[in-house]
């Protein structure tokens, strides 16, 4: 790993300074308390009962012999839990335990406690369930031609579960005109998060009504909410605290069965129930990674300049709606941000199918489009006699823009990014250059800093911060925001101790809770640090100047002479300490003041004028670019990362050693899913539900990765900052499959690229046939007729 | 309270109930310097044993199979995995969990540089590979960034990568060499 070119503000103490993280100490010592840690007295255990099946009616459910083994409490099932939840409003479609019918294999039919888990496994052996098995549908293809039961009663024909179809700008004019349009289509697999940490929750029922979880989440405020509902109690009277996350990556993002099940038998109970799940139960709750059919269509001058661009997406949702709707319009977002397109066509579709949901995971919707655009766009630059650098240079979207889709670009370090990674590598002098077998490839995308619209609507804060402050100088921060191992902690205490000018030790924090009364939406959209932080600084800059305003009256000096230092109230312009940090708080406390403050953070209002202008607007991009550099085995099909430079603009780097931890671990999940993860199934079955056969990188697999640091400063960022955590894996993937066509002349238009498919595309090549591996037709959807959107004024023209 | 679920299930669809026995042991073992004695079933496993016995939560798992790594822990100073070692075969050894490998006081270097480095994220790979390459810096005192890879192979992490943690292997080794008497890690990098 190397990093160069992180600017340093001299005039900052902590941030953009290497600090370790603030939970460092816990982790590195086995003392930091994840879910199944945590200890209770008088604790029982749960299982679930999962379906064999895929598809199918339940018949009856027998516990008779399962309770009567000594040691088992209770056993309940979808009558207990008969108030559907979902973590969209217009996707209300789970039930904690099913009711009526089973939709994949791994679908939880009943729940078990008891004393201890052998005997709750044991017992469960013994619940039995009367099934009429119905055809399930494993394929998109499948579920679109089905005859038999739907999966859902009320979803749409064939199994269809969301449809859009958007329009901005002249596209039918930009591809008559167009002097080469380039069609191409692509396939990208389904994988999981596999967060090394499998679920775990702790539920407890007061017997005066209140109800606590305690649960390796990504987002208590939302599991609140879907407790209340599927067990009818008053938000007010259900708890959510996420305990230390062993990884997130999407996965934990929404309410999940072993929650709502651990709480309605904590309830039957009286008694803290814990259930957590074994990996094979983590990849049948999945909600990872769509697989996705991309369809994708453009215009250009024969400058490369692009003119229009046609995107069509078949997302394949698994059994249940999840995120599903976000999904799918997520699919159709980003492409406008990243590149001017002054014509854009959008037609996304999601389809059920009885396999265990898909949701979000890392990149969220986009990267299987944005394989597909990268890919692409190296074609085309092919096709016109360009270098892949130059035909992304050519077509960047500008800073301070509106695209045709109605997003706002604010802050935009895109060709920085490009040309920084462009000169690391060598890349030029490589591409094409290379010995064969050897070659390299170039990438790049965009992503959100945070959604700009909440997931139910509403129009309160994304996030509270509140800070209180008691006359031994503590400083006590109180969020819901919830680290997951990303350092969203960190970052909090970062900034408040910038502003008050105190160390990180001195910040107390309370965080991932949602009896804190300071809501935070949770880990997902890579919101934290730009809306959390945002939050943050609006507090402590309140406590700053309730504190100089307290010390200036007693001083008789005015506020604006005064800073916070290094735990000390100075003087700005001789940094010289007058007064030390508890004194100060002692005066301001005595002059009436009680030493609190709060900051709030809501975005900008950014949608668009249109359905489904909700998805995809945020207050500010993060950009990357990537080339990677790849050994091809010819006689294998191996394909070798050996070296990866990554670029990533996520405005100023608050913590470089930490942003280069996201990138890094950005950079290892996209070669995952590049080259050897895949969510399969082998007919209704997982092909290989464990740690061992769903192959992720290992240290040994891990190439070198270069981390350069682009530090645009963001005018809305808290400190200039923006994302990070999500953004660098999406230009991984392609800038693979690109790398590969240049060591071997062979494209792979399909995701992961294992040694088959490499030695397909070698073999039709050695057969003078197209050196292509991907696929041939697209799912036969109908989308709906397309909505017409006028372009916000000041979008590009053709 | 028991909440029960009744229908007529098919004579077919009947199953055995006769319940799990087993044979309980007596296992004497030394965890983190100190004698312990345990009783359990022939069954159980060192993971189980230190986690729900012992309290001794530090000590993670990812999969139960032995395939990621996360309950790895020294056994005579050797890794193992606790997942798939019988509590049985640690009859009068010597077990090491990450909270007997040093404290926040007195910390092992591996410990001072995984801080340092931002080596934990989640932190929940964390113990396991901290145990791992203390046995392989116990074993090989200066190796190369391969033979750090290598030994870290079995260990999975979803976070970082490795590169923080490879580099953070490779920087406690040149503490030891340097003779570092393991300084607490200043916030300063
Ligand atoms: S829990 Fe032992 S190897 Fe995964
Ligand atoms: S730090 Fe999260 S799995 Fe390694």
């Amino acid at each position: 790993m190397s990093s160069t070119g992180s600017t340093r503000t001299p005039d900052f103490t902590i941030i953009g300074h290497r600090r370790s993280k603030v939970d460092a100490w816990p982790k590195v010592t086995g003392r930091a308390n994840y879910a199944d840690d945590l200890p209770f007295a008088h604790l029982l255990y749960a299982r679930l009962l999962r379906s064999p099946h895929a598809h199918a009616r339940i018949r009856a459910i027998d516990a008779t012999r399962a309770l009567a083994v000594p040691g088992v409490t209770a056993v309940i099932s979808g009558a207990d839990l008969p108030v559907p939840y979902g973590i969209l409003p217009v996707s209300q479609d789970e039930h904690g335990l099913a009711v009526d019918k089973v939709r994949f294999v791994g679908d939880p039919v009943a729940a078990i406690a008891a004393e201890d888990e052998e005997t709750a496994d044991h017992a469960m052996g013994l619940i039995v369930v009367d099934y009429d098995v119905l055809t399930a549908c494993m394929t998109v293809d499948e579920a679109l031609s089905a005859t038999g039961d739907p999966i859902h009663a009320n979803g749409k024909a064939n199994n269809v579960h969301k449809r859009v179809a958007l329009e901005f700008g002249a596209v039918e004019a930009a591809f008559e005109a167009a002097a080469h349009v380039r069609e191409d289509l692509f396939f990208y697999g389904g994988s999981n998060h596999l967060a090394l940490e499998e679920h775990a929750a702790v539920a407890e029922y007061s017997p005066d009504g209140r109800l606590t979880l305690w649960s390796s989440t990504q987002t208590p405020h939302y599991v609140q909410r879907a407790l209340a509902k599927a067990l009818q109690l008053p938000e007010r009277r259900v708890r959510v605290v996420a305990s230390v996350i062993g990884g997130g990556f999407g996965g934990k993002t929404e309410a999940l069965p072993h929650e709502v099940a651990a709480a309605r038998l904590a309830m039957i109970t009286g008694r803290p129930v814990k259930c957590r799940l074994s990996r094979e139960e983590v990849f049948y709750s999945h909600r990872g990674r769509h697989p996705m059919h991309v369809q994708l269509r453009a215009a250009a001058r024969v400058d490369g300049t692009l003119t229009g661009l046609h995107v069509r997406t078949v997302l394949d949702g698994g059994a249940y709606g999840s995120y599903g709707v976000a999904s799918t319009y997520y699919s159709g977002a980003l492409p406008p941000a990243t590149y001017r397109l002054p014509a854009y066509r959008f037609e996304g579709a999601r389809v059920f199918t009885n396999k265990p949901p898909c949701g979000p995971k890392r990149g969220h919707g986009t990267p299987q489009p944005r394989f597909g655009l990268e890919v692409l766009l190296d074609k085309l630059a092919e096709d016109l006699g360009l270098d892949p650098l130059a035909i992304r240079l050519k077509n960047l979207v500008a800073e301070d823009s509106v695209t045709v889709n109605h997003l706002r670009v604010t802050s935009c370090g895109l060709r920085a990014c490009l040309e920084r990674v462009a000169d690391a590598s060598g890349f030029l002098d490589k591409h094409r250059r290379l010995p064969r077998g050897e070659g390299v490839g170039l990438a790049a995308s965009c992503y959100l800093s945070g959604a700009a619209l909440p997931i139910y609507w509403n129009g309160l804060p994304h996030t509270t911060v509140h800070i209180q402050a008691d006359r031994t100088g503590t400083v006590h921060v109180a969020c819901g925001a919830t680290d997951i191992g990303q350092g969203s902690d960190s970052v909090l205490a970062s900034l408040v101790a910038e502003v008050l000018g105190l160390d990180l030790v001195d910040i107390q924090l309370d965080t991932a809770d949602t009896a804190l009364a300071a809501v935070d939406l949770g880990s997902y959209s890579s919101r934290v640090t730009f809306m959390m932080g945002n939050a943050a600084l609006r507090a402590a800059e309140n406590l700053r100047e309730q504190v100089l305003c307290a010390v200036g009256r007693e001083l008789h000096l005015p506020t604006h002479r005064l800073i916070l230092h290094s735990g000390q109230v100075a003087l700005r312009d001789e940094r010289s300490p007058i007064m030390s940090w508890p004194d100060a708080l002692q005066l301001t406390q005595a002059s009436g003041a009680v030493l609190a403050a709060s900051g709030t953070y809501a975005p900008p209002p950014l949608a668009g004028p249109y359905k489904g202008a909700g998805v995809g607007p945020s207050p500010a991009y993060s950009y990357s670019a990537c080339v990677v550099h790849v050994n091809v085995d010819a006689e294998t099909g191996q394909v070798v990362p050996s070296e990866v430079w990554l670029a990533h603009d996520g405005g100023r780097a608050l913590n470089p050693t930490q942003v280069e931890g996201q990138i890094e671990g950005g950079v290892y999940m996209g070669l995952g899913e590049a080259l050897w993860e895949e969510q399969s199934f082998r007919g209704p079955l997982h092909a290989g539900p464990t740690a061992l056969d769903y192959k992720t990188p290992t240290a040994l697999d891990m190439p070198i990765v270069h981390c350069l640091l682009v530090e645009t400063d963001d005018r809305e960022g808290p400190f200039g900052a923006k994302e990070v955590g999500q953004g660098p894996l999406l230009p991984v993937p392609p800038a693979v499959a690109n790398a590969v066509y240049d060591a071997v002349g062979v494209r792979v238009d399909e995701v992961p690229i294992t040694p088959d498919k490499v030695l397909r595309a070698l073999d039709r090549q050695a057969r003078g046939q197209p050196a292509r591996h991907g696929p041939r037709r697209f799912p036969d959807i109908a989308y709906p007729p397309l909505t017409v959107v006028e372009p916000p004024a000041g979008a590009p023209q053709l | 309270m028991k909440s029960t679920i009744v229908a007529t299930v098919p004579p077919a669809l009947q199953v055995d109930d006769s319940a799990p026995g087993d044979r309980w042991l007596t296992v004497d073992m030394t965890v983190n310097g100190v004698p312990r004695m345990l009783r359990a079933p022939a069954h159980r496993t060192l993971l189980e044993a230190l986690r729900e016995d012992l309290g001794l939560t530090g000590t993670k798992h990812g999969c139960e199979l032995g395939e990621c790594g996360a309950c790895t822990v020294l056994v005579d100073g050797q890794p193992r995995l606790g997942c798939l070692t019988l509590l049985a075969s640690v009859e009068g050894r010597t077990v090491t969990t990450v909270e007997g490998l040093g404290t926040t006081a007195e910390p092992h270097p591996l410990q001072v540089a995984f801080v340092d480095r931002g080596a934990a994220q989640c932190g929940y790979c964390t113990g396991g590979m901290l145990l791992t390459a203390a046995a392989l810096l116990a074993d090989n005192a200066d190796p190369t960034e391969a033979e750090v890879r290598a030994a870290l192979a079995g260990n999975l992490c979803r976070c970082t990568g490795y590169a923080s943690i490879v580099a953070a292997v490779r920087q406690a080794a040149r503490m030891v060499a340097g003779g570092a008497s393991h300084p607490r890690s200043g916030a300063q990098g």
